[in-house]
């Protein structure tokens, strides 16, 4: 009797505490999780806020100067523009723009554009961020009156339209990323007609024909080992029989009987056969997923009717797991798209001004270019670095988005 | 109508079919042969990672200037005054990676009880995918964020004479962020899949919901958090781009978090970015230390897969 209601005075006495405790580690909980998605949401703003801002650029010459007999160059017809810039760049550089494509056949743009980037020499001195170009403008603009006054004080859209068509380039202002998209292009099509069949086939045959035994319980674990395996491993694997052993497949020595020597395997090929690997596991994962999802039952008519086993996996199984697999296809690319290490590892190039004409070209990628121009300590590649990770963050999203329509579109339930 | 026409040929056709039947379709087990092929093909890329792995380091350890203790032991790595001791390279390895975890287990669990124990369908259906858009977005755009963005909040909070440019405390911490929803989403499936009958007996001895969770549901699920964490952390150990961009160039032996110092993974990348001479001493020591990347990875992962087999806790 005495003892239970100690005890009773016990538990009633604890009571606040234990309820102090419960909301303690509610708002503990919830903030844990708000500080989950403040995360994602200080990158995306970290990454637009620099890749739009305010910059100074300062001219050799500004310009605004420019002018032939008081007309200022911007309005005169092409052929006096071709003549403008012939009087003021170096003989051997007038030579060698000819030679790159003559003069007269370029656009006016073209022209204007060769006036600005071989004339004027404008140069990027100081650049903003978004958030202060909009909070601080009246102090940006007495900074630059002060620090710089040749200098021109703009608003600049580091994602713009001209930075996603124009190729790669040593300045700032005129450097593009189409040669890396097309780059990454390239690199996850070899990726995906590597990976996609071997991935689907070996899924296929864990699913359905696998027999219980110890060569494919070792089988199944290596894949779970795969999945594991950090991407820079794979990169060196890479390096080591693409772009080494295979030199003579892989520079396209072979097909094109070229000597090898000139050529390197440092290629698209290389790169691709590298992704795919890496992807393979995902694939192969994935594809499982699906085609365990079709029931049994569908298997159980097709034998019914009295259709061979491959039969039944090709007419009735696979076209049920399509939409599974399709999702997990896109998985394994958006994983592609954005992988960096195993391409340095292999040697992607990083300045490459045209696009890659094959697979046996050298290439450069997208990731590639976002860690080569973050790497750089001045202050306008990283802004060009932001612009980049924009355009790779929205196809990834909108790679994700199409593999949740897909998978929410072709679900089936049984 | 048509009934009488077809009769013949189906008669003729079901002969066909009770004759395929002995014969077997020869063409099915040429397909089955291809894809036990692909099955295959996986082992061999393992045997290739393995073999490539082991033949170039052994390379690297036939050099007169090396040997197995030395690198294992040597403090110093200097492949230009043949100083070939990993030690920097791996404390820096494991700073970045402790860094990581300390960030990424304890929020990712926080979050991982949240949404199993407490979130109502709708905050899940929302911070879900937001975590899974944190596990998709590649691992160089945390690179950038963390030399750009992490490394001037420390260098502000802390002063920039004690944080260096380039330190693994930053690299660390966005490699935190990284591992976070790894960890979140494997440990949110391990609680989930404690039956509700453990908690609701917890309930009716008058626990709190606080106390079901971290006295019943977490210990239940124990298996599947600790796998989790052992994959976090292998996975940080593998994270290559985060450290390249932001743990700085050079090998450092310091366990200073805002010192720079380069990791495993940041010394393979820099000494193969630029132009790499085959059998060169470089060359050769990027496929020792990814041979020691590996098998400690390998080893993890193992015992992350033992953990979750052994102590897993069957219910019904």
């Amino acid at each position: 009797m005495m003892t239970s209601r100690i005890k009773e005075q016990k538990t009633a006495s604890n009571l606040p505490a234990r309820h102090r405790a419960e909301r303690i580690w509610n708002g503990g909980l919830i903030l844990s999780t708000l500080l989950g998605v403040l995360f994602l949401v200080l990158l995306l703003v970290k990454i637009v806020n620099d890749s739009f801002g305010y910059m100074v650029t300062e001219y050799g010459v500004s310009p605004n100067a420019m002018a032939v007999n008081g007309v200022p160059v911007w309005d005169l017809p092409k052929e006096d523009q071709v003549l403008f810039l012939q009087e003021n760049i170096s003989p051997g550089r007038f030579k060698k723009l000819m030679k790159e494509n003559a003069l007269l056949d370029r656009s006016q743009k073209e022209i204007e554009a060769l006036i600005m980037q071989e004339i004027a020499e404008p140069k990027v001195a100081q650049t903003w961020t978004l958030s202060q170009s909009i909070f601080q403008r009246s102090e940006i603009q007495t900074t630059a009156s002060q620090d710089y006054p040749q200098g021109e004080l703009s608003f600049k859209a580091w994602l713009n339209w001209d930075f996603i068509t124009s190729p790669q380039s040593s300045d700032p202002l005129s450097a593009g990323i189409r040669t890396a998209i097309m780059g990454s292009l390239f690199l996850i099509a070899v990726a995906v007609l590597f990976s996609l069949p071997v991935g689907l086939g070996a899924a296929i045959y864990f699913e359905e024909f696998a027999v219980d035994n110890w060569l494919n319980r070792l089988l199944k674990t290596n894949i779970n080992n795969l999945a594991g395996v950090p991407s820079i491993i794979y990169g060196i694997l890479g390096l080591a029989i693409f772009v080494r052993l295979w030199e003579p497949v892989t520079s396209g020595a072979i097909l094109s009987g070229v000597d090898a020597v000139s050529l390197n395997g440092r290629t698209i090929l290389s790169g691709g056969l590298t992704l795919g690997l890496l992807v393979l596991p995902i694939v192969i994962i994935n594809s499982q997923e699906a085609l365990r999802g079709v029931p049994y039952t569908i298997r159980e008519a097709s034998y019914g009717v009295g259709a061979t086993k491959w039969q039944t996996v090709w007419s009735h199984v696979l076209p049920n797991a399509i939409p599974g697999i399709m999702t997990g296809a896109i998985l394994a690319i958006s994983r592609a798209f954005g992988e960096t290490a195993p391409l340095v590892v292999i040697g992607a190039s990083t300045y490459i001004v045209y696009d890659p004409a094959s697979i046996f070209s050298k290439f450069t990628a997208l990731p590639i270019q976002i860690y080569q121009w973050t790497s750089r300590p001045q202050d306008e590649f990283r802004n060009l670095a932001a612009a980049s990770i924009l355009v790779l963050l929205v196809l990834l999203l909108g790679m994700n988005t199409l593999a949740i329509y897909l998978r929410n579109r072709y679900r089936r339930t049984y | 109508m048509t009934d009488h026409i077809q009769s013949p040929a189906l008669l003729l056709r079901s002969k066909k079919i009770s004759r395929a039947k002995h014969s077997r379709r020869p063409g099915e087990a040429v397909i089955i042969a291809l894809l036990f092929l692909c099955g295959l093909f996986s082992i061999l890329v393992t045997v290739a990672i393995i073999y490539e792995l082991t033949k170039e380091a052994l390379l690297f350890f036939a050099d007169p200037n090396v040997t197995l203790w030395g690198f294992l032991t040597g403090l110093q790595w200097q492949p230009k005054i043949n100083q070939f001791g990993v030690v920097p390279l791996v404390t820096a390895t494991l700073v970045t990676s402790a860094i990581a975890m300390v960030v990424a287990i304890p929020l990712g669990l926080m979050v991982a009880i949240y949404l199993s124990e407490y979130a109502s369908q709708k905050v899940r259906g929302t911070v879900k995918p937001v975590m899974e858009i944190l596990a998709g977005i590649p691992t160089v755009v945390y690179g950038f964020f963390a030399l750009t963005f992490i490394t001037p909040l420390l260098r502000g909070a802390f002063g920039s004479d004690t944080v260096q440019i380039y330190n693994m405390a930053s690299a660390g911490l966005a490699m935190g962020i990284l591992i976070l929803p790894l960890i979140a989403s494997m440990s949110e499936d391990a609680l989930s899949a404690v039956p509700r009958t453990l908690r609701e007996a917890g309930y009716s001895l008058g626990s709190t919901k606080i106390e079901v969770a971290l006295k019943v549901v977490v210990p239940a699920a124990f298996s599947g958090i600790s796998a989790a964490c052992l994959l976090g952390i292998s996975r940080a150990i593998g994270e290559t781009m985060i450290v390249a961009l932001a743990a700085g160039a050079g090998p450092n032996l310091t366990l200073n978090p805002f010192e720079s110092a380069e990791t495993m993974t940041g010394y393979m990348v820099r000494i193969s970015g630029g132009d790499l001479s085959y059998d060169s001493m470089d060359y050769n020591s990027i496929f020792a230390i990814g041979l020691l990347l590996f098998v400690i990875t390998f080893i993890l992962n193992q015992i992350s897969r033992l953990v979750v087999h052994h102590f897993r806790e069957a219910y019904e």
